[in-house]
């Protein structure tokens, strides 16, 4: 398959969907990774059906849709952490830099793509043990200490710890302990990171500061995050995929996907006609 | 006030006081028995009691000094294979086995803690004993260690069960191998529980006599290495309390209150271990 050449923003749309100035912008961009042509099934069930995209680098990529739509199923794909699931079972072809993630080492790849949970799951262990945890099993090239303060600078959390760095991560609040998930997901200098409804379990502010450090860390990684919350894929992505039923229906730049959809199930989706 | 809300104020404070008065027998049986065990046995506890062997039949006097190291040798080596083979076994039913195995083993453990403590003897007399045509030390804590098995096996299991599937999640999204996982992240997340567990099975098995009585038989002298058979608390108090001596009496009361002043001590130590380092939330 050819897919690493597709330019991602065409594939499985339906005609409506495609904008030709959109495609052309969007198929300069380098892609990080692409998915394509993938079904996915937890035993008997499919999931997912005929899906491919594409992962723009150093770019905010949405995943949106009601829930159950299969988003979640797909940023597991990323990383294979839908490996852990008894009976789940994938078909079709996901490539990171050009090399199928099916066929490589399993912990190389999730060094490379990170992920960053819905609920906040900080290990039984000091802050400072939590964000080193990555660099101690991975092995660093820079000085643990150095490295965990620069990831917490990174998750815009290393002021409000710097202090009490071995205190237990459970003292935190719970919009602290996910940044102090995504420093230690970002301690391992991750290419991508993926995201799963990262805010739905924090408060507005709490939100808001997360919100913000997606924006500032797609310099240093190529993130993909799934949300609930179209406001919230509005404002931090770049590029939106809705997906309705375990299919892809609409993937575009995000100011075309929530002005101009090109499907009529997105506008209805994005105007609260449903979901 | 109406009847009827004074018949309900009566049997709100009845039950209330009936829950209370439970909770108080509850708590009551550990300090009589502590205050008994105080009474009776507390005058014979003395330095000798823990230094000397025992006295000569007709002598008073003497202490219970290989005893109380017979147990020690018994429960360091029940602990040896007991702890271990649960340990690990537990890891392989909560992390690797399908759930046909794993409902096999454990119900096969569940029968084997049902086991009565006789009949463990009986098995590790014919295993351990009758081949080597001895007593020894060796069979003892064989015996125990059997016991030990299911016992931590089983809450082991259940300790690891309980670390949230989150945590395995952000391991493994690191880049943490299965086997990296369990090292550093699920067993330091069980450890309490798995501690507390190996404690609970060591005072579980620490008063046991019946597997005692066809392995390790006892001793009135020091039993060297561990191919002897050899003095233990539990046994010895079985033997000073049935015999017709007033001065063994006393010393069979004795004998009961350094076994459980011992685990007492030993709970007690554990349990300021564990109120240390991190706990995982449940939330």
């Amino acid at each position: 398959m050819h897919a690493s050449v597709r330019p991602a923003v065409s594939v499985n749309l339906p005609p409506t969907g495609t904008n030709i100035a959109a495609r052309e912008s969007a198929a300069a961009l380098n892609m990080r990774m692409t998915v394509s042509r993938v079904n996915f099934f937890y035993g008997a069930k499919q999931t997912l059906f005929d899906v491919s995209m594409g992962i723009a680098t150093n770019k905010v990529t949405a995943l949106i849709g009601p829930s159950g739509c299969g988003k979640s199923t797909l940023l597991r794909t990323l990383n294979r952490m839908h490996e852990t699931v008894r009976g789940a079972r994938l078909e079709g072809e996901i490539l990171l830099d050009g090399k199928n993630i099916l066929s490589q080492d399993v912990t190389a790849l999730r060094r490379r793509v990170g992920m960053v949970f819905q609920r906040p799951n900080p290990f039984p262990k000091s802050i400072f043990d939590n964000v080193a945890y990555g660099p101690r099993i991975n092995g660093s090239k820079m000085p643990i200490a150095e490295c965990v303060e620069q990831s917490l600078r990174r998750a815009a959390l290393w002021d409000e710890v710097k202090d009490h760095l071995h205190k237990s991560a459970y003292e935190l609040s719970g919009g602290q302990q996910q940044r102090l998930c995504i420093a230690r997901a970002l301690a391992v200098n991750p290419e991508v990171l993926l995201l799963d409804e990262p805010c739905s379990a924090l408060d507005p502010i709490s939100t808001a500061k997360i919100e913000e450090l997606l924006v500032q860390l797609k310099d240093l990684c190529t993130i993909v995050t799934v949300t609930h919350n179209m406001q919230q894929a509005a404002r931090v992505s770049d590029f939106t995929a809705f997906l309705l039923i375990g299919q892809l229906i609409e993937f575009s730049p995000t100011p075309q996907l929530f002005t101009t959809p090109g499907d009529p199930r997105t506008e209805a989706y994005i105007t609260g006609r449903f979901g | 006030m109406s009847a009827r809300l004074r018949w309900r104020k009566f049997v709100s404070a009845f039950m209330l006081s009936m829950t209370g008065v439970c909770a108080l027998v509850a708590v009551s049986v550990l300090f009589l028995i502590l205050g008994y065990l105080v009474f009776h046995g507390g005058a014979s506890v003395s330095w000798s009691f823990f230094t000397r062997l025992p006295a000569p039949v007709g002598e008073t006097g003497g202490g219970m000094a290989n005893a109380i190291v017979g147990s020690a040798k018994l429960l360091l080596l029940a602990t040896l294979i007991g702890v271990p083979i649960g340990f690990f076994g537990a890891i392989y039913l909560a992390e690797f086995s399908g759930t046909t195995t794993a409902f096999v083993v454990r119900y096969a453990a569940d029968l084997m803690n049902g086991v009565p403590s006789i009949v463990i003897g009986i098995f590790a007399y014919s295993l351990a004993v009758l081949p080597f045509k001895h007593f020894s030390t060796f069979a003892g804590g064989f015996a125990l260690g059997l016991m030990m098995i299911p016992i931590t096996l089983r809450s082991t299991e259940e300790f690891l069960r309980s670390v949230p599937v989150s945590l395995r999640e952000g391991a493994m999204a690191l880049g943490a191998s299965k086997w990296k996982t369990i090292v550093t992240v699920i067993v330091p997340s069980a450890y309490r529980g798995i501690l507390t567990t190996i404690l609970l099975a060591f005072a579980r098995v620490a008063g046991e006599t019946a597997p005692l009585l066809f392995t390790a038989l006892g001793n009135r002298f020091w039993s060297p290495g561990w191919n002897q058979p050899t003095a233990s608390l539990p046994v010895a108090i079985y033997n000073y309390a049935i015999s017709p001596y007033e001065d063994w009496h006393r010393q069979a009361w004795a004998a009961g209150l350094v076994l459980l002043g011992l685990i007492l001590v030993i709970n007690i130590v554990a349990r300021g271990v564990l109120a240390r380092g991190i706990s995982v939330s449940r939330s």
